[in-house]
């Protein structure tokens, strides 16, 4: 190393805040902390919106077990399975407001669950810009779109349609 | 092959890659099923003629597939939460996945017949 005492000069050691770059204690020029937060480091550096998409994919799936495999079990195992689905058999269950919130969760959930778990698979996949926008532009306008029918349905389900 | 696909290439790597498939999958089918249920508030007769084609036998293997695809998504699903959120999670990874695949396995036979058995019998009378 050279004998240089300028510490800009010095590669790879920083001047370190409030500290001296040599004295009794520190014979030896002191290498600042990596990531170490100084008053050049922005006050948010960046949001935590990764981190509370990675809370919500494991959160929203605990849910998504019982709401999805409950929905299965009762469209296809129980009481005759596929067979029994039709018109008649929708407007029973959604006459209860159990069901109708049940589907509801389950709708929003899922979607966003499986929404946010397709923007992680394109920015693994999609590796230009340009891609990378329009495949996001898509997956978010067929995620809404779907979101809002599914919630209108529920909502203005009518068994007298006819 | 764009960067960072291949990983390790270990028991790990394929659950990863079974779970990501899995999951676009049942993506891309609630997408049409939330179409195909929006029909009823279309009219009666074109939910019924709709859902009628998903009582065929060819469509209640497909229904058998979807069933394969969630139940090995959740149960993983929640390998995953594990190896994350407890402590002994990682190290016992491995036999979790294997405690995922038996039951899925067992969960999957329990389902032959609910899910399949009108088909056969459409298929071979009675
Ligand atoms: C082949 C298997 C399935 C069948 C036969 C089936 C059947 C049905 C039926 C008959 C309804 C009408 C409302 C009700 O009865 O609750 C419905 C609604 C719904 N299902 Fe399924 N389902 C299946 C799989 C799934 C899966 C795997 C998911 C989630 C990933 C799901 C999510 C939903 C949602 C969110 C609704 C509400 C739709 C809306 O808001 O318009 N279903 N399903
Ligand atoms: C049944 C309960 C479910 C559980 C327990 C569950 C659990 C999870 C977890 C923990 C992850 C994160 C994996 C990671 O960060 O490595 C994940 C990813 C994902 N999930 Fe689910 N999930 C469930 C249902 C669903 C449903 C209904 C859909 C589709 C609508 C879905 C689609 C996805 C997708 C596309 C990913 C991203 C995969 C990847 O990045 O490789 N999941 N799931």
């Amino acid at each position: 190393m050279s004998a240089d005492t300028t510490p800009a000069k010095t590669p790879g050691v920083g001047p370190v805040e409030g500290v001296t770059l040599y004295d009794v204690d520190h014979p030896a020029p002191v290498i600042e902390a990596p990531r170490k937060r100084t008053s050049k480091t922005p006050r948010a550096t960046r949001g935590n919106f990764e981190m509370a998409a990675w809370l919500f994919m494991r959160l929203s799936g605990v849910v998504l077990v019982v709401l999805v495999l409950g929905h299965l079990l009762i469209q296809l195992v129980l009481d005759g399975g596929v067979s029994k689905i039709g018109f008649a058999f929708v407007a029973g269950r959604w006459a209860s407001p159990f069901w109708q919130g049940w589907d509801l969760l389950m709708l929003w959930l899922a979607m966003l669950h499986g929404a946010n778990g397709l923007r992680t698979v394109i920015n693994d996949y999609a590796e230009r810009p340009n891609t990378r926008l329009w495949l996001k532009g898509l997956l978010y306008t067929a995620t809404v779109f779907t979101i809002l029918l599914g919630t209108l349905v529920i909502f203005t389900f009518d068994p007298n349609i006819r | 092959m764009p960067a960072g696909t291949l990983y390790r290439g270990r028991e790990g790597m394929w659950s990863w890659v079974a779970h990501r498939v899995t999951g676009v999958l049942i993506f891309f089918f609630l997408f049409v099923h939330v179409l195909d249920t929006a029909l009823v508030r279309v009219s009666p007769e074109s939910y019924d003629t709709v859902v009628s084609t998903y009582k065929t036998p060819i469509v209640a293997l497909l229904e058998y597939g979807l069933v394969a695809a969630i139940l090995f998504h959740a149960l993983n699903g929640l390998r995953v939460i594990a190896v994350d959120f407890w402590s002994k999670g990682p190290r016992y990874q491995k036999q979790m996945l294997w405690t995922v695949v038996g039951i899925w396995v067992v969960l999957m036979v329990g389902a032959l017949y609910p899910v399949l058995g009108h088909a056969v019998r459409a298929l071979f009378g009675s």
